[in-house]
């Protein structure tokens, strides 16, 4: 299988090529409004990735992804808003005046820290996907039925932060454009260039982390998971575990990804955990190409980078053209388009429309580990 | 006397009302090579599921090298030393054979040891030889899926006997296989017996005989009798139930 698996690389590297190259050319060419788009799209594919690898590997379609993206910019911006309440009465965030509120709700206390901050970000989402996860997993919920129930509680979440005013301003958010940090206003524009670095590299780090995870057995046992729980189970491992585990660390990928879209949106409000916002998670690692981390990542960073420039120019068309991509996507294309391209499709396609001739194989044609051919 | 492997005490399980075992007592010792026959719906399956613990009876116990299995999860009863080959087979598709064999032979079968050891030079030895045993070295890494069904039903045998179990139970290993396959799965399935302890459950008469072993006849989710299959044949009940039907279908 090696020839395949070389050419599987080969796409890889080219595609990374190409990445690394728009990334870092991106700053020099775009103006500040698109790269900040840019950037806020390369956080979104960081959650991609956390889809991709509990959806695509592991099997566990998960519509709630929001509540941990959310709970992520939740904790960045209560940071953002401490740093900067210094002048405001009781030296607390601003809103707080508005509802008669005197003193810091006792949760907010440990996001003064900055440390506290940069670590609850991941950890929070983790731990909290991770309570989640286990009760869910433990008692066999699976299928349809774990949709269904992540979306639930995505609703319980959004419900429950849209009502606390008085806590963490319910429905307006919380906004980190006019805050401070490091002297400087979030949203200037010298910022949000450095935000746009950072979710550059954090989405690389990420994609090397998520592909460290599934390179061997232990992604093995997740695709087991996804084609045949049972066997695992009688093979001697804990699906529970692993199930657990790896929706700790998508909860926590949401967590980072959430975290860096609030700094460079400026805002954070329930209308992260909305339920259509979810959904679009899932559409980007199916067009994509589920199971295939790389098409997360592009999926996200195209579809949200098409949907920017369609609106502008025809604003109520968006929604039919992802409706239709998706549905593209899942009748014609059921790996999504990396996974497409790396099945040879465009050879195929290039045959059905005449311009190229089929390969001759001989049909009983066998390959050993070297790549050479065995009658 | 030495105390057995496996002891089935008056297991009984009843599905909202019906009895798909009553009273059923089976003892198997170590190395032991043991059939079980039984027309449809006699309860064999339900007869594994209890031993692996996907089924809780509703009396009797299970001991397993003097340890009873009742209550326990399915993956710690197969730490334990329980491995269970399905009816159809039951493999990871989209793996290679090699993966799939991998993932049979690791151990300790942690989170954390699956990433971040590696195989030991032993485990793919290991890994070789049970591939040679099946004759799928070449398919080393053809992804599962596109084995043949004969070709999967051995590879879900040597993932059993990967796990280095100590009871082996097999359900229905040679449905869909030709004859040249049903003999060599009786030919493996004599081999294994000795070191482990191999329990097996068919439809095909012509298959159990050439396992030439003990057999239990299943009938209505209790032990009709057992012995030696010529003894079986002659038994009238038996061919009642059971051979008389499959004479008359063929």
């Amino acid at each position: 299988m090696s020839i395949f698996s070389t050419k599987k690389s080969w796409i890889n590297l080219t595609i990374w090529v190409l990445i690394i190259a728009l990334i870092i050319a991106a700053p020099s060419v775009l103006p500040v409004f698109r790269l900040n788009l840019l950037g806020r799209y390369l956080s979104l594919a960081i959650v991609a990735l956390g889809v991709d690898l509990i959806w695509g590997f592991t099997g566990m379609l998960s519509l709630g992804q929001g509540i941990f993206f959310a709970l992520g910019g939740y904790c960045a911006a209560m940071f953002l808003q401490l740093n900067s309440a210094g002048e405001f009465p009781n030296g607390i965030p601003e809103f707080f005046g508005l509802y008669g509120v005197e003193k810091l709700p006792f949760f907010w206390e440990p996001f003064k820290s900055s440390i506290f901050t940069l670590i609850s970000i991941w950890l929070l989402p983790a731990i909290v996907a991770c309570i989640l996860g286990y009760l869910v997993f433990r008692n066999r919920i699976k299928g349809v039925y774990f949709s269904i129930l992540t979306q639930a509680a995505l609703l319980v979440f959004f419900n429950f932060f849209n009502g606390q005013q008085k806590l963490i301003n319910g429905t307006n958010g919380l906004k980190t454009d006019v805050t401070q940090l490091f002297g400087q206003m979030v949203g200037s524009e010298i910022m949000q260039r450095w935000f746009f670095w950072v979710s550059a590299v954090l989405v690389i780090l990420a994609w090397f982390f998520a592909r460290w995870i599934v390179r061997d057995r232990f992604g093995n046992i997740l695709i087991g998971i996804r084609d045949d729980e049972a066997r695992v189970r009688f093979t001697g491992y804990n699906p529970v575990i692993f199930k657990t585990i790896i929706f700790s660390i998508a909860g926590g990928l949401a967590g980072i990804s959430g975290a860096l879209y609030t700094v460079q949106s400026g805002i954070v409000s329930p209308q992260f955990m909305t339920v259509p916002f979810s959904i679009e998670m899932v559409i980007w690692v199916a067009v994509g190409g589920r199971g295939t981390l790389l098409g997360a990542i592009l999926g996200a960073v195209f579809i949200n980078y098409a949907k920017s420039l369609v609106s502008e120019a025809l604003p109520a068309s968006w929604m039919f053209i992802q409706g239709g991509l998706f549905i593209l996507v899942v009748t014609a294309l059921p790996e999504g388009v990396l996974g497409w391209i790396r099945k040879d499709g465009l050879r195929k396609l290039l045959f059905l429309i005449g311009l190229n001739k089929k390969l001759e194989t001989f049909p009983s044609l066998e390959v050993n580990e070297q790549g050479e051919v065995k009658s | 006397m030495t105390t057995p492997l496996l002891e089935l005490k008056k297991i009984s399980v009843s599905f909202e009302g019906f009895l798909a075992l009553r009273d059923l007592d089976l003892v198997l010792n170590q190395g032991d090579l043991r059939a079980v026959i039984g027309p449809n719906g006699a309860g064999k399956t339900t007869f594994l599921d209890v031993i692996t613990g996907k089924v809780v009876p509703t009396k009797g116990d299970v001991i397993f090298k003097e340890e009873s299995l009742i209550g326990q999860k399915e993956f710690r009863i197969a730490r334990k030393g329980v491995g269970r080959k399905f009816q159809s087979p039951r493999i990871f598709e989209n793996l290679s054979v090699q993966e799939n064999l991998a993932l049979a032979v690791s151990r300790p079968k942690t989170p954390f040891s699956l990433l971040i050891d590696n195989l030991t030079v032993k485990h793919l030895d290991q890994i070789q030889h049970l591939m040679s045993i099946v004759n799928l070295q070449l398919k080393a890494n053809i992804s599962a899926g596109a084995l043949s069904h004969g070709q999967k039903q051995w590879l879900e045998i040597a993932m059993l006997v990967g796990q280095d179990p100590d009871l082996l139970l097999v359900d229905e290993p040679v449905a869909g296989l030709t004859d040249e396959e049903t003999d060599l799965t009786a030919d493996l399935l004599k081999s294994l017996a000795g070191d482990h302890t191999v329990l097996v459950i068919d439809h095909d008469m012509e298959f159990i005989r050439r396992l030439d072993c003990p057999v239990s006849v299943l009938h209505q989710g209790h032990v009709l009798k057992e012995g030696s299959m010529s003894e079986i044949q002659k038994d009238p009940l038996v061919i009642e139930v059971y051979l008389g039907q499959s004479e008359e279908e063929e």
